[in-house]
């Protein structure tokens, strides 16, 4: 209760200071104003009957992601992106977010440039496709779907000051946003359901704590380099059992405070692509609940055959290692996986063709138990404005030893049909 | 449940196609026979860059319409911004407006004269940017008929040239030029080139595939002057003989010298597109 309150207290806030600033000062000169977005029809089956009772095996809905831009006569913009969603099958998989809100400035000192951007947003750090390691600004919105991508709207103010020499960006973020997850009658969910509303926090100030982040990064030639340093509440929650507020037994979310140094790098030599993530971060709990700090890496790469067999289809074959120094008491990450030792592998089939068809197969691999995952994934546009995506996540097998033992039966099948306007 | 996040390919595949602008910059051909033809070859492609220099900058917008052998046609549309970088390739930066999928989506390409180019993508449903391979020369994008390498900026010292003849090309004269790519990675054994003699503007080019099949032709029209000096095509049309499939793409709204300079052609640009 308290946290959807404050949630919502600031993100009205934030969009009414924000729009009146903009209207203020832009004198109402929008000379560049842009309406579009997408609403999408989605339906996520799954064959198998869920582990636990009440869970239901059909998750249908809709997304509604309209964007609004406006822009001055000197170049500043607001930025204003809602999205909805709404499933039939698990009231908390139906959710509000404010994924964009912001205000963005710029301007010219010598010859460099300094940009600024006030209010919601989403920032992407990261280079590697298996999991997005470094990337930590933005919660994870689980709830949309468990590979991680989708992350909630994050108040923050951001400065970013580039030049020749590279580029350098500085993140306030005056308030944290907990980790959604799937309820009762939900799939991809634990033994206990989370307990969404009692969310607990190291610091005293909860999920008001000022965290801060900052990055550099800078292009050498064929290398791309990016260094980054996050001091504040983790993003990653760690889950306790208790009870919910009705007595039932659930599992409540704890965040620690920690800081963590990340290294992202990519070299582009030819067909090939080389990367590497990693980071080095104290003070989070291990999956005992014990203070441990810790370093993590993902590194592998991607090779592109063109145009293949005289077609104009293009293969890129992928392929990446994930490490986590704590082993056996890693945590997962930005996903249900527990990526301590995991090999990832996929294969790319783009047709080039006029409706950008493309095909995406890939494995997940435990080498150190007995973990398996298969996705695949099929992407075609119908016509100018419709569009289609097609996934099946099969989880082959899962260790007993992994905490997403409980998501065992919840491999599925996914249809959405996009309208994009 | 891995994702492998959404790829280059979906908008890639339409990309370079926008760079077409270059093709007027630069083109003529050659090889072994005749030094003297050589050399008028190079000089030719030379000259032409020579003229097209000066420009600044320019933004403009596109439309490209895919027709298959049955007439069925298709729409992709876009913005671009070109910075001119003395003494080696520009740089560009290409925004999609439709298809609404891949709308936002943007490519940044910086060109080089002596080296490969490089390219970033940003991939709005993320606000990802990545670093991508320019290394696909011959691929088709979007099943149009343009490959990366008929866009892509057309720099003299990625051919070598042979002056072949002079002929009439409608009301005007052209000379006709070969020229063979250096890149091995090239979909082409050699291209013929068009050019009027007065203004150096490229009519027409024929494109031969590896076996020497004649594959497909371009040809240029609309030509506008621009700052009292710059001709560039307002339609370039572009013919499949063996496929029996068109592209034709339309440049509207041109607008040189405007307020953007290096720092927009930047990562942190490319996150701003719209």
């Amino acid at each position: 209760m308290p946290l959807s309150f404050a949630l919502r207290r600031v993100v009205s806030g934030s969009i009414w200071i924000l729009a009146a600033v903009f209207a203020a000062r832009a004198d109402a000169e929008i000379v560049d104003r842009d309406f579009s977005g997408r609403f999408s029809a989605e339906s996520r089956w799954f064959p198998a009957t869920g582990a636990f009772p009440g869970q239901r095996s059909l998750a249908s809905g809709f997304v509604a992601e309209p964007k609004l831009y406006l822009e001055d006569a000197a170049g500043r913009s607001f930025t204003l992106t809602p999205f909805f969603r709404y499933d039939h099958s698990d009231p908390r998989r139906t959710h509000f977010d404010l994924r964009e809100a912001y205000l963005l400035l710029l301007g010219d000192i010598g010859d460099d440039q300094w940009e600024l951007r006030l209010g919601v947003d989403r920032v992407f750090w990261g280079v590697t496709e298996s999991q997005h390691l470094v990337d930590i600004v933005n919660q994870i919105d689980f709830v949309e779907h468990p590979g991680g991508e989708s992350k909630l709207g994050q108040p923050m103010v951001h400065l970013t000051w580039s030049g020749n020499w590279g580029v350098a960006e500085v993140f306030g973020l005056p308030y944290h946003r907990a980790r959604t997850f799937s309820g009762l009658q939900g799939r991809l969910r634990l033994p206990l359901v989370i307990d969404n509303e009692r969310v607990t926090y190291e610091s005293a100030a909860g999920e008001w704590h000022f965290d801060f982040a900052s990055r550099y990064s800078h292009s050498f030639g064929l290398l791309d380099l990016g260094v980054s340093l996050f001091d504040g509440t983790s993003r990653e929650p760690f889950l306790f059992p208790g009870s919910d507020a009705g007595g039932m037994p659930a599992f409540t979310q704890y965040y620690a405070q920690i800081r963590q140094f990340g290294l992202d790098a990519q070299m582009t030599v030819g067909s090939w692509l080389f990367k590497l993530e990693a980071i080095q971060r104290s003070g989070a709990r291990n999956l005992l609940g014990l203070e441990e700090d810790y370093a993590a890496t993902v590194f592998g790469g991607e090779y592109t055959f063109y145009s293949v067999f005289g077609s104009a289809a293009d293969v890129t074959l992928l392929g990446e290692w994930n490490y986590d120094g704590r082993g056996r008491n890693a945590t997962p990450n930005r996903s249900p996986n527990t990526l301590e030792n995991d090999l990832f592998s996929g294969t790319r089939l783009a047709f080039n063709d006029v409706q950008s068809t493309e095909i995406t197969v890939s494995f997940l691999t435990d080498l150190g138990r007995a973990t398996r995952a298969l996705a695949l994934e099929f992407d075609r546009r119908i016509t100018g404005q419709w569009s289609m995506h097609f996934e099946a996540v099969s989880l082959l097998s899962v260790d007993r030893a992994d905490l997403h033992y409980a998501m065992r039966d919840d491999s599925f099948v996914e249809l959405n049909l996009v309208y994009n306007f | 449940m891995m994702r492998v996040s959404p790829t280059r390919s979906k908008v890639l595949s339409f990309a370079p196609h926008l760079a077409l602008w270059a093709c007027l910059i630069a083109q003529a051909p050659a090889r072994a026979e005749s030094p003297a033809s050589e050399e008028t070859g190079l000089k030719i492609a030379l000259e032409a860059r020579g003229r097209g220099e000066g420009f600044g900058n320019f933004t403009a917008s596109q439309v490209m319409v895919l027709r298959n052998k049955q007439g069925r046609e298709s729409r992709r549309q876009l913005r671009l911004k070109v910075l001119e970088v003395e003494g080696d390739g520009n740089k560009s930066l290409f925004v999609f407006d439709e298809p609404r999928d891949v709308k936002e989506t943007a490519l940044l390409i910086h060109g080089h004269r002596e080296s490969a180019d490089e390219q970033w993508l940003y991939l709005p449903a993320l606000k990802r940017v990545k670093r991508i391979s320019s290394a696909n020369r011959s691929g088709s994008f979007m099943g149009s008929e343009f490959a990366y390498e008929d866009m892509g900026s057309q720099e003299v010292e990625r051919f070598s040239y042979r002056y072949l003849r002079d002929e009439p090309c409608g009301d005007l004269t052209c000379t006709v030029s070969e020229r063979v790519p250096v890149d091995e990675r090239s979909g082409y054994r050699r291209q013929l080139v068009w050019r009027d003699q007065d203004e150096l503007r490229v009519w027409k080019v024929e494109y031969y595939d590896r076996k020497d099949a004649h594959l497909k032709t371009l040809t240029f029209g609309s030509y506008e002057k621009h700052l009292d000096r710059y001709w560039y095509a307002g339609e370039m049309t572009m013919v499949n003989h063996l496929t029996g499939k068109s592209t034709v793409l339309s440049w509207t709204d041109f607008q040189f010298r405007t307020d953007f300079d290096e720092r927009d052609f930047t990562q942190t640009g490319l996150r701003r597109v719209r």
